[in-house]
């Protein structure tokens, strides 16, 4: 229900801040979406959305980070990793 | 797909794994909120995983799930009135009301149609306007938005035939409940991210402090699950309670304002009955007074009596705070199967017990 869907807001259709809609492309499917949640996302910024309209902007910077913290915890604890198959997730 | 696949890298996730279980020292009782989070646990078998350090208990966060027999009673009764059609989810189509579906009352003739948005039905009703067409309108923080919006639209474009049935719910409440419950084994939380888009996490500080419970935010993919149970279980083992925000990259603190504006204008808080819960103070929404003529309670004057008693076999107010496991429920897989539902948490596609029917059920429980 809470589904969200990350999307790329490839062009601006209206920006009335109560109609507001713009195509957003998923993988590579494109739908129109309304955007009155978030009138500032610009042109190539990914949203997420959720119900028809994108509730949130996605900030690709803090993205990042987290990927590249948890990719030093992977690090650390590669050695903890070796020769325990036992659960892997699927 | 950018922002999804990065986040199920086996490898990345394996390597959580191994980091939880070498900072747990003992097993710890975690709920997640959101049942889009369940299924993302179960479908990726993190449960099991992690079931030496780790117990997930699921929680109520599946809103077709939480909404009252009575309002689906109204909806069904509405479909059936000449001249009118409701829209809703796909997902709430199918959740029994006291006795029957909006599905099986749309085969006999009810006017029934599934949009992917309330605004859908906005759209709907401009172009019948010869009809009265009503949005069934469930959802958390998440979903309430778009309901709000739709019904700012309508009014902008002056339509008379269009209402909300409105079951709205508020997760904070819920959790609030959970907590109070004497039984309740919750040690941690993971708040569900989606409504925190909307409602930010401040909101979570005064329940972190008072139940001493650490609640993490995180999304729904496999290494944004590990990287916030990650978090709550370091927290649990050092004893702290912070609200740590682990979906940083969709939440703000204070959510997205302009979403919750659009929301306030629309509705206010306000108690609400919880299918299976009971009544929790301030878990629901309601129309301002002065958007009263898009309610579809006051637009229809329906008898609103229950049209049978609902089934008292399903244990889904159990299942719904955690305090058994769908598959501990006596119906599970017996007389309660996704084809034929004794229960709304068997039906929803973010349901608990059609989680653990499509990951974890394989024969029929041995009589015992
Ligand atoms: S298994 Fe069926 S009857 Fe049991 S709690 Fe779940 S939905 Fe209700």
């Amino acid at each position: 229900m809470c589904l969200g869907v990350p999307g790329k807001v490839v062009r601006w259709i209206d920006r009335d801040p109560l109609f507001a809609r713009a195509e957003i492309e998923f993988g590579a499917v494109r739908r129109v979406c309304h955007m009155a949640c978030v009138l500032e996302a610009e042109v190539d910024e990914y949203v997420i959305v959720h119900a028809g309209i994108a509730i949130a902007r996605i900030r690709a910077d803090e993205a990042q980070r987290l990927l590249s913290e948890l990719s030093a915890i992977a690090q650390d604890g590669s050695d903890d990793l070796a020769g325990d198959d036992s659960h892997e997730i699927r | 797909m950018r922002f999804v696949d990065e986040y199920r890298d086996p490898d990345l996730a394996n390597a959580l794994i191994q980091q939880i279980r070498s900072v747990a020292t003992r097993r710890w009782t975690v709920m997640e909120v959101c049942g889009g989070q369940t299924h993302s646990l179960l479908r990726h078998g993190i449960d099991e995983a992690l079931s030496d350090c780790v117990e997930l208990i699921h929680g109520p966060g599946c809103p077709v799930c939480v909404t009252p027999a009575e309002a689906i009673d109204f909806a069904i009764g509405l479909s059936l009135e000449p001249g009118v059609l409701v829209a809703s989810f796909g997902d709430m189509l199918r959740v029994p009301g006291s006795n029957r579906s909006l599905l099986s009352a749309r085969a006999d003739g009810g006017s029934v149609r599934i949009v992917y948005s309330p605004l859908d039905a906005v759209e709907i009703a401009r172009q019948n306007v010869d009809r009265q067409v009503v949005f069934f309108a469930v959802g958390f923080e998440t979903t309430a938005p778009s309901t709000a919006l739709a019904v700012l639209q309508a009014d902008r474009l002056g339509l008379e035939n269009f209402s909300v049935l409105t079951a709205h719910v508020r997760v904070l409440p819920a959790m609030h409940a959970i907590l109070r419950d004497p039984h309740c084994r919750v040690q941690g939380f993971l708040a569900a991210g989606h409504v925190c888009t909307v409602m930010g996490f401040r909101q979570y500080e005064e329940l972190a402090t008072a139940f001493r419970v650490p609640i993490v935010v995180t999304g729904f993919e496999p290494v944004d699950l590990l990287a916030g149970l990650l978090e709550t279980v370091r927290q649990l083992e050092a004893g702290e309670c912070r609200v740590v925000n682990g979906y940083h990259r969709a939440v703000e603190d204070e959510g997205n304002a302009q979403a919750r504006g659009i929301v306030d204008r629309v509705y206010s808080v306000a108690d609400a009955a919880w299918r299976g819960l009971g009544v929790i103070p301030g878990g629901g929404l309601v129309l301002r007074p002065q958007w009263s003529r898009f309610d579809a309670f006051q637009r229809f004057p329906l008898n609103r009596v229950m049209m049978s008693a609902p089934q008292p076999e399903c244990r889904s107010g159990d299942v719904l705070t955690g305090r058994i496991r769908p598959s501990e429920c006596p119906e599970f897989g017996v007389r309660c199967r996704p084809e034929s539902p004794l229960g709304a948490p068997m039906v929803s596609s973010e349901g608990a017990c059609a989680a653990y029917y499509r990951y974890r059920h394989t024969e029929p429980r041995a009589q015992s």
